[in-house]
């Protein structure tokens, strides 16, 4: 009896002190990378660095293009993946009556969402550089992130207006709203918690790529030409997490390619920061 | 009968489906005045309150046969504006169910729904919505508050002002008080009462007392028929029906 007890209570610590392992070798590993990153990349952050562009002759690093192209390259696809999924989302959980078709398109977008990113630059290569005739562009770049975050984007819009309360709905449509009006004003807003997150996993996705935008969005580390609209649109170059691969993989520059993951790690604790100051301030209501 | 009939229905059969919820209901609404729906659960009372704004259509394969008139309009017409029958013919839940707003936001939701902008026009309505509901007082010093830091009987009460600011003729309660403590069901209660004289009520509710209470009419339901309805003083002192009789004695439900 006291034996089964005692030997009751030893798992529990036996797990207990395994579980607090587990997260203390996580925590370690997680703060000793982000802490070599910076340890690294730290001495060679210069304002140098940040606002100018790689210059040759003075044989100095310069990612300004770098973080312009990639803010360029968020905008554009966000612009294009968040009405696309969101419209499409709204239809399938609102006002699609065939299940067979929801059903077929969230099929789709879950095949879609396991493709390797590699496949979408081929496609965005292929599709839009080549058939469509864009080039390999900045545009071209974010278009094909766009299509590759949308089944993200459709699948966190879809269960977050699922997730809406059919209160809310019942007291709208109460009132006389008519569909799209209680959409607008009362399921959309119940749901931008969700919708916000999933944009930022897509943002997370288009800072982090590197594959689609090298085969779409070119490697140039040189300013682009931002002063007509019709030129920013033509404009080819690289991302921060593209300049990244340049310098370390083909200067053999670490010193750089770490100064240049620092940012990134930087833009990346903002973004979360971010997304969890909305995430909080959607919710206060 | 002599008096003004709002909402009427004639032989109405409704269908979920292939089950069919309600069986040949005939009853009339009269003019302000409170009509209760009362029977055990699943006896259809609810789903003939739903028919009245027609917030069944929300379920899929739900449909009426027979007559419901309003004003003497048929309510299921395929050309009837359904946004207008609910804003005439407004709806008050069982559980509250403000949207996560402001209390202010939550009362101008129906006046801006329908086009009022105008700030002051707003103002005015939602403040006599508001007291109209007999919440004014309690919260009129913080219209901008989020609506759901109310307690449960503020809510619900804020429910019917929200209901109110649209200047609906009818009032459907779904078993408004269910959700609520005792303190707060009476003031609803007090609340309805008032509100008789100047809306028409059809309330759903499981307390007989608070049928008896509040309503000028009875109707009870069992099994999707309509067994008994008259003047709520008859059904509860002399129920002509049997099975009203045991229902209301307690024998079942």
């Amino acid at each position: 009896m006291i034996d089964r007890r005692f030997r009751r209570r030893a798992a529990g610590w036996g797990a207990k002190a395994l579980l607090w392992l587990c997260a203390a070798a996580v925590s370690v590993l997680l703060l000793a990378m982000m802490g070599y990153v910076c340890f690294r990349g730290l001495p060679g952050l210069s304002w140098q660095l940040l606002t100018e562009e790689e210059s040759v002759l003075r044989g100095t690093a310069g990612i300004l293009p770098g973080i312009v192209n990639t803010l360029l390259v968020i905008v554009l696809s966000l612009a294009a993946v968040l009405p696309l999924g969101v419209g499409a989302a709204v239809y399938l959980t609102e006002y699609a009556k065939s299940r067979a078709l929801v059903r077929a398109v969230e099929f789709a977008a879950g095949v879609l969402s396991g493709i390797p990113s590699i496949l979408y630059a081929m496609l965005g290569a292929l599709l839009l550089c080549g058939r469509l005739g864009l080039r390999r562009t900045l545009l071209a770049g974010a278009l094909t992130l766009a299509v590759m975050n949308l089944p993200a984007v459709l699948c966190a819009a879809q269960e977050s207006l699922r997730a809406a309360p059919s209160s809310f709905r019942e007291g709208a449509l109460g009132l006389g709203a008519g569909k799209w009006f209680m959409i607008r004003t009362v399921v959309l807003p119940a749901s931008l918690d969700g919708i916000v997150t999933g944009c930022i996993l897509a943002v997370g996705r288009v800072v982090g790529e590197t594959a689609v935008l090298m085969y779409t969005a070119g490697l140039s580390t040189a300013m682009q030409d931002f002063s007509s609209l019709r030129s920013a649109l033509r404009a080819s170059g690289a991302t921060l997490s593209t300049v990244l691969y340049v310098y370390a993989r083909e200067r053999a520059d670490f010193a750089a390619a770490f100064s240049v993951a620092t940012v990134l790690l930087f833009i990346t604790a903002v973004i979360n920061l971010a997304a969890s100051v909305m995430g909080r301030r959607s919710r206060r209501g | 009968m002599a008096e003004q009939i709002v909402l009427s229905a004639r032989d109405l059969d409704f269908f979920y489906g292939t089950v069919q919820a309600l069986r040949h209901i005939s009853l009339d609404i009269p003019v302000r005045q409170a009509t209760a729906l009362i029977g055990p659960s699943g006896c259809g009372k609810s789903t003939f309150l739903r028919c009245l704004n027609r917030m069944n259509d929300l379920i899929p394969g739900a449909r009426a046969e027979g007559s419901l008139t309003f004003h003497g309009e048929e309510v299921y017409a395929r050309r009837r504006d359904v946004t207008e029958l609910r804003r005439r013919v407004g709806m008050v839940f069982q559980k509250p169910n403000l949207f996560p707003m402001s209390i202010y936001d939550n009362v101008a939701y129906g006046p801006r729904l329908h086009g009022v902008k105008s700030r002051a026009a707003l103002d005015g309505t939602v403040e006599r919505a508001l007291r109209a509901a007999a919440i004014w007082e309690e919260v009129e010093n913080r219209l901008r508050r989020p609506a759901l830091s109310l307690s449960g009987g503020q809510q619900q009460r804020l429910c019917i002002a929200r209901a109110l600011a649209v200047e609906p003729e009818v009032l459907l309660l779904d078993e408004a008080t269910s959700a609520l403590d005792p303190i707060s069901t009476a003031r609803i209660e007090a609340l309805l009462t008032e509100l008789k004289r100047r809306y028409t009520l059809v309330l759903v509710t499981h307390n007989m007392q608070q049928a008896a209470r509040i309503s000028d009419r009875t109707a009870f339901f069992l099994n999707g028929e309509l067994v008994e309805q008259g003047a709520t003083v008859q059904v509860f002192s002399m129920p002509r029906d049997r099975r009203t009789e045991a229902y209301l004695t307690g024998r079942f439900g």
